[in-house]
């Protein structure tokens, strides 16, 4: 649980090992090693002569240099910061490595051109589709995310509901384990042809795609999970006297989460997958339909904004059910961490 | 006449099973071919006492105390709890097994209120669980997690989750079997002063001959599989007993005897 403790291993900062018999809290040289790489950045954009006339660069050195400013001022303020500080130190590494790839990237586009010009362009370029699209971006991003929580709620519930009754009821698992074999190994999206007709909206069949997406996996591995409860915590509750609502309730479900958190996470992934597709398809909203808008028009830098808006979605969903997960087994040793 | 007055008083409400299994035959199917198990058994186990079922690995005990605890019923006879025949478990009777299968998404208190969190009794009976973590001494573990307990300290968890119900009966299929060589022999002694102290019926299953023979007031000694009762041997000496006492050591050359290790020892 103690990653940022330790800020001995910048990978990047392996050279100025001797610095690390300096006690821990003061202020280091090496702190000033972001800033300054942010100022590169910043410098280079300014007075490397470029080819052509790129809009929005100069807000975007305004960025560069407000980052090396935050940075200059954490370095200062950074002994006195606590664990805050710490944090700052253990991704001082990271920080430099971000402006060396933008610096890199801004030289390799805007400077030398060396990419080809519709396909590839500079930082600024992609700060401009955020300083202009923001706000449509931004309801994309929402109406993603709803599809994204619906979907993913309504799947959850209903493959736990599933898994249970199948992993406990010999009468379920009788009807339902057959269907589950039949229906689960097909991807959600060959359902997409039959979702568009037989849902009354776009979103609605959005939502029962990504739903199935989730289901199928959670419903597989909770029947997993409560199927292969150790008998034993079974034998001790009945003789403590115990309903079989007790038994389902308190012991085979908690008993079982470890399972059902692996078919949560890969519910999960495959609900991105479906997500995406259902909106390049037939959703007409979303991050989905904006990269399918933004590729059709050759509008290639709003197509990298709205993918790196995507990946920023996506990691944040999966940090989050991380979060929950780590919350509500907190009692399982050796958890890996995301 | 004072001082047995103030005896009595002292003597617990809770009062032993009156424990009856009656010409008792169990088997199991294996592969389309029935194992016989247990053999005709009958013995009587009076109310407060601490009896020891004895015999070889595999022999059935287990089985036995499984069809006690009501979790199995047998093929054949009848096993009666006060004179009611037993046909389900029932929270007077408590089992501890030889893993202490706690939960391990619960602390050590979550696991020991679980009796009484069964029955709906948690609000008006809980502090009976601090009592019984108590009982066991593992009052400042309450909130630690199963996998952060030594293998003793489990067992005593255990231990306190079944004594938390103020069982009538309490049964122990070799519940020291996995444990070191000297929290076996404390728990030994502890496990007999609960039971003085509680009037509760034991039954206890081991492997264990010395055990067998300082825990339990009769031993019952079992024979291979299909088990039948070979012996009952009394061991009436107070408590407690001593390991090297020459009778118990007289009453160990008898039921090493009668297991068929007469020799070898």
């Amino acid at each position: 649980m103690s990653t940022i403790v330790d800020d001995r291993t910048g990978v990047g900062l392996a050279e100025f090992t001797d610095e690390d018999s300096a006690p821990r809290v003061g202020l280091r040289w090496r702190s000033a090693l972001p800033p300054l790489a942010w100022l590169v950045l910043a410098g280079i954009t300014t007075w490397w002569p470029s080819p052509q006339e790129w809009p929005r660069t100069e807000e975007f050195v305004a960025l560069a240099s407000t980052v090396a400013a935050v940075l200059a001022l954490l370095a200062v303020l950074g002994p006195w910061l606590g664990v805050f500080g710490a944090r700052v130190r253990h991704a001082e590494p990271w920080l430099i490595a971000l402006a060396v790839i933008a610096t890199v990237w801004e030289l390799v586009t805007a400077k030398l051109a060396w990419l080809p010009v519709p396909f590839f362009m500079p930082p600024q370029a992609i700060l401009e589709v955020y300083l202009d699209e923001g706000g449509k971006l931004a309801e994309c991003v929402f109406y993603s995310g709803l599809l994204l929580v619906k979907g993913f709620a309504i799947g959850a519930l209903v493959g736990f509901a599933y898994g249970v009754a199948l992993g406990w009821s010999p009468r379920a698992s009788y009807w339902g384990h057959p269907i589950l074999r039949f229906v689960g190994p097909v991807p959600a999206t060959a359902w997409l042809p039959f979702a568009f007709f037989a849902f009354p909206s776009s979103a609605s069949a959005g939502v029962f795609l990504v739903a199935l997406a989730t289901g199928v996996p959670v419903a597989v591995l909770t029947w997993s999970g409560v199927a292969s409860v150790n008998s034993a915590y079974y034998d001790i509750a009945r003789t403590l006297g115990a309903s079989e609502r007790f038994l389902v309730g308190k012991v085979a479900i908690p008993a079982a989460m470890p399972h059902v958190f692996v078919g949560l996470f890969m519910g999960l992934a495959g609900a991105f997958a479906v997500l995406v597709v259902a909106e390049m398809m037939g959703v007409k909203a979303g991050l989905g339909w904006y990269l399918q808008w933004a590729q059709g028009w050759g509008a290639y830098s709003n197509m990298y904004a709205a993918l790196a808006v995507l990946a920023l979605l996506c990691s944040g969903a999966i940090s989050l059910l991380f979060a929950v997960r780590d919350r509500l087994l907190a009692w399982q040793k050796g958890m890996l961490r995301w | 006449m004072v001082t047995a007055a103030a005896a009595r008083t002292e003597t617990p409400l809770a009062v032993g099973t009156d424990l009856s299994i009656r010409g008792v035959s169990h088997a199991f199917a294996l592969d389309g071919k029935t194992l016989p198990v247990l053999q005709d058994i009958s013995l009587d186990v009076a109310p407060g006492s601490f009896v020891a079922l004895l015999g070889p690995s595999g022999c059935g005990k287990s089985t036995l105390l499984r069809l006690v605890a009501g979790l199995d019923r047998p093929r054949r006879g009848e096993l009666l709890g006060d004179g009611e025949p037993i046909v389900g478990p029932d929270p007077s009777r408590v089992v501890v097994f030889q893993d202490p299968t706690l939960y391990p998404w619960r602390t050590v208190e979550g696991n020991v209120r679980l009796g009484l969190e069964a029955r709906g009794l948690v609000k008006t009976h809980y502090d009976r669980v601090g009592a019984a973590l108590r009982l066991v001494g593992l009052d400042r573990f309450a909130s630690a997690y199963p996998h952060q307990l030594s293998g003793g300290m489990a067992q005593r968890a255990a231990l306190a989750r079944a004594l938390v119900n103020d069982p009538r009966l309490l049964i122990m299929d070799e519940p020291l079997g996995k444990l070191d060589q000297l929290t076996r022999m404390t728990m030994q002694s502890e496990i007999v002063s609960l039971w003085r102290n509680a009037g509760f019926t034991a039954l206890l299953v081991t492997h264990d001959v010395e055990e067998a023979l300082l825990m339990a007031e009769r031993v019952v000694v079992m024979t291979e599989r299909p088990a039948r009762i070979a012996a009952v041997l009394e061991v009436e000496k107070p408590y407690p007993r001593h390991r090297n006492d020459p009778d118990l050591v007289a009453l160990r050359q008898r039921a090493l005897e009668l297991l068929g290790l007469g020799a070898t020892w």
